[in-house]
């Protein structure tokens, strides 16, 4: 067999605010996929695990002017301002949280996490999610847990992994054929493929055919700050750096990514 | 009853009273301990952290303890390296005091974190990048030096004393104790300050993040700074509060001012770079990211300007220009004033650093998130209080821990004392005739 060195690769996303209607597909398939325990009694969201989480956002401004929006927030996968300097990766006392460099994935150890909670703290997406309870599927639910997906334990922090271990058998299927690299649609998130208004797309941003990239258009000499004037990242003033794009024809949606004094004008990429 | 374990030469009260002092503090102790069984059984649902609040009252109380016990690190430093003589008779209880603060500490990390068996990972898979890594190393070691100082403090109770080996033992830790002092002074300069580096790295987070210098983010220096200067208060705060409670003065009056003068010039110091640090930090840093000051002190219930007015006016200015002020710091009454505020001080600013900003939000469209802890929180955080309380109540009792006692509170020895005292000044001066040092 051949062995041909494969690239590395940037996996992001790009959803599109315009498509999204706010349904919360996303965020079922996630749970479904992924293993995610719930309570019985889900009203406190901030106890809620939710790697997928849908945000509604609005203008501000009374009827009719009232507009609304859905966000729909995974983990962002930050790279930092060098590769691995994620806020969460680079405070982790224990190396439970980790940045692959192969695929830009930032990963989480459930079995190596110890539950200090530092990097909640450090994520600004609050896209961590600490396991205050033990998790328990009611009666036979046990039987449709994802055998792929290890369940995590009271006490650990977990958070989305972009389906990671989709990735794996991918990657594993793609061995056995005697291939080194995958095919676009060959590994894909759950909520990509869940979302019945289209709005998600997902593949390796490092890969000029893939439609990530193609949309986002990442600019390689500014942190991948996307060229694509409808498209922004949240809290690119951070210097996060992520991998997840949002589109949204509205000026106020754009705006709303992120921080600006009054001062400022546009939501423009400076 | 127990007076054979007394120190020579002091009054202690009644047995009873002690007693009844030490069960007041246990039952508090147990409360504590009933929560920290339950957190530790039924896991930390018992809180009322959540995913907004990952960091909540605990890690206050850890950051607020170190710093206080900062005295210990400091008072030690000034004693051993630099050589200030007089500072020798508040030394032990700075010891004792940074002991159960950092023991403290420990507790409540051990309480706080999600998988406490799996603690040791922060050892054995360390990310060398994170703060909380060298906070961890540096904050064990340490408890191990305020151990080592600790323990010939133990070994000069008068009965354990008699113990040839244990005697030796004392005198010869006695000896090298400079070295430690320096090792627990270079530990603290590390751990205080990556304790702010926690805070100052997330740059995900404006309203904790800072510039750097080299690796370590303003905070580093800040948090060194601020527990070196008002750990002393804290020091001077509890041998004051002691002396109230005892009825007895146990510390003169110049060793108190020569501590609460250098304790007043390092928050002095401390409060221009601080005043520096947040005028940087309104002004520059969180501009650069979209945020005005007036974002992290408004649109919330508790966090309105007042907290950085009286963090920084109130308990730093006040303190400073109190205690730097010759009059007033002669003043008990003032002293005490500076000294209450100094520590309130730097309890509100740990608040800050650890609350605050868990508190303020990032994303445009989030909102603030507030918090108020459960009462198993509360106990367990009162539970270290407890057990210092009852550490200080026994290490008084039965430990030489303040040299100018005696001298302070003559009384007439007891027939038995006074032998006794007439035996250890043989053994000594057999000793001496033997080739060895008389005194520690
Ligand atoms: S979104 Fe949060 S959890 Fe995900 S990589 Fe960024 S900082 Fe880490
Ligand atoms: S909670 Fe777990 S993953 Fe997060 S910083 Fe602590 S050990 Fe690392």
């Amino acid at each position: 067999m051949k062995h041909v060195d494969s690239k590395a690769k940037k996996y992001g996303m790009v959803i599109d605010l315009d498509k999204c209607t706010g349904c919360g597909t996303c965020m079922v398939a996630c749970m479904a996929e992924n293993n995610v325990p719930f309570k019985k009694d889900e009203t406190d969201k901030r106890l809620s695990i939710t790697w997928m989480r849908v945000f509604k956002l609005t203008n501000g401004k009374p009827y009719p002017d009232n507009e609304i929006c859905y966000l729909p927030r995974p983990c962002q996968h930050c790279e930092g301002q060098h590769t691995g300097h994620s806020p969460c990766v680079s405070v982790c006392p224990a190396t439970a949280t980790d940045y692959d460099s192969e695929t830009g994935i930032v990963s989480q150890i459930y079995t190596r996490c110890f539950g200090c909670r530092y990097c909640m703290g450090a994520c600004p997406y609050h896209a961590r999610y600490f396991n205050w309870w033990d998790p328990v599927w009611p009666g036979e639910m046990e039987k449709y847990l994802n055998p792929d997906v290890s369940p995590r334990m009271r006490g650990v922090v977990e958070k989305c992994s972009f389906c990671y271990h989709r990735a794996q058998l991918a990657m594993e299927k793609a061995h056995v054929e005697g291939r080194k690299e995958l095919k676009e649609k060959e590994y894909q998130t759950a909520c990509t493929q869940a979302c019945p208004a289209g709005a998600i797309v997902f593949g390796d941003l490092n890969n000029p055919e893939h439609e990530v990239h193609q949309v986002a258009q990442p600019d390689p000499h500014h942190h991948g700050r996307p060229k694509n004037p409808n498209a922004f990242r949240l809290l690119e003033r951070l210097g996060t750096n992520t991998k997840v794009y949002y589109l949204s024809s509205r000026e106020w949606v754009r705006r709303a990514g992120d921080n600006y004094l009054d001062s400022e004008g546009s939501a423009s990429h400076e | 009853m127990d007076s054979a374990l007394w120190p020579i030469g002091v009054k202690r009260c009644h047995i009873s009273k002690f007693l009844m002092g030490l069960s007041i503090a246990g039952v508090v102790l147990l409360w504590g301990v009933v929560g920290l069984i339950l957190c530790w059984v039924k896991g930390l649902n018992q809180t009322h952290m959540n995913d907004y609040y990952g960091f909540a009252l605990w890690i206050w109380a850890d950051l607020a303890v170190i710093a206080l016990g900062g005295g210990a690190f400091f008072t030690g430093l000034l004693r051993y390296i630099f050589g200030i003589r007089e500072l020798k008779n508040i030394i032990n209880y700075a010891v004792l005091i940074g002991f159960i603060c950092y023991s403290s500490a420990l507790l409540i990390l051990a309480i706080d974190v999600g998988q406490p068996l799996r603690s040791w990972f922060i050892f054995w898979h360390a990310n060398v990048h994170s703060m909380l890594t060298e906070v961890a190393f540096c904050l064990s070691c340490y408890f191990g030096v305020l151990t080592i100082e600790y323990i010939p403090l133990i070994l000069e109770n008068r009965q354990l004393n008699k113990v040839p080996f244990a005697h030796h033992l004392a005198h010869n830790m006695h000896h090298i104790m400079a070295v430690f002092a320096a090792t627990g002074a270079f530990l603290s300069f590390f751990h205080q300050g990556s304790l702010g580096g926690v805070a100052g790295v997330l740059f995900g987070r404006p309203f904790a993040y800072r510039e750097h210098i080299l690796i370590w983010p303003y905070t580093f220096f800040l948090f060194t700074w601020s527990a070196a200067a008002y750990g002393p208060c804290f020091t001077l705060l509890i041998t004051w509060l002691t002396e109230k409670i005892s009825g007895k003065q146990l510390v003169k009056e110049n060793v108190k001012q020569l501590l609460a003068k250098i304790s007043g010039w390092m928050i002095f110091t401390y409060i221009i770079a601080k005043i520096a640090d947040t005028v940087y930090w309104a002004l520059v840093t969180a501009p650069s990211k979209g945020f005005t000051l007036m974002d992290f002190y408004s649109n919330n219930p508790i966090y309105g300007i007042w907290i950085l007015i009286v963090e920084i006016g109130v308990c730093g200015v006040v303190p400073a220009w109190i205690l730097v002020t010759p009059r007033l710091r002669a003043n008990p009454k003032t002293r005490l004033i500076a000294i209450i505020l100094g520590v309130i001080g730097v309890c509100l600013n740990r608040w800050v650093m650890v609350l605050q900003v868990m508190a303020v939000p990032v994303l445009s469209f989030d909102t603030w998130a507030m918090y108020y802890p459960s009462w198993q929180e509360v106990a367990t955080t009162i539970l270290p209080v407890a057990y210092g309380v009852i550490l200080i109540l026994i290490s008084y009792r039965y430990l030489p821990i303040f040299p100018q006692e005696v001298e302070l509170n003559p009384i007439e020895p007891s027939p038995s004392e006074t032998v006794e005292a007439m035996n250890d000044a043989a053994a000594e001066d057999a000793m001496v005739s033997n080739g060895e040092p008389a005194t520690a």
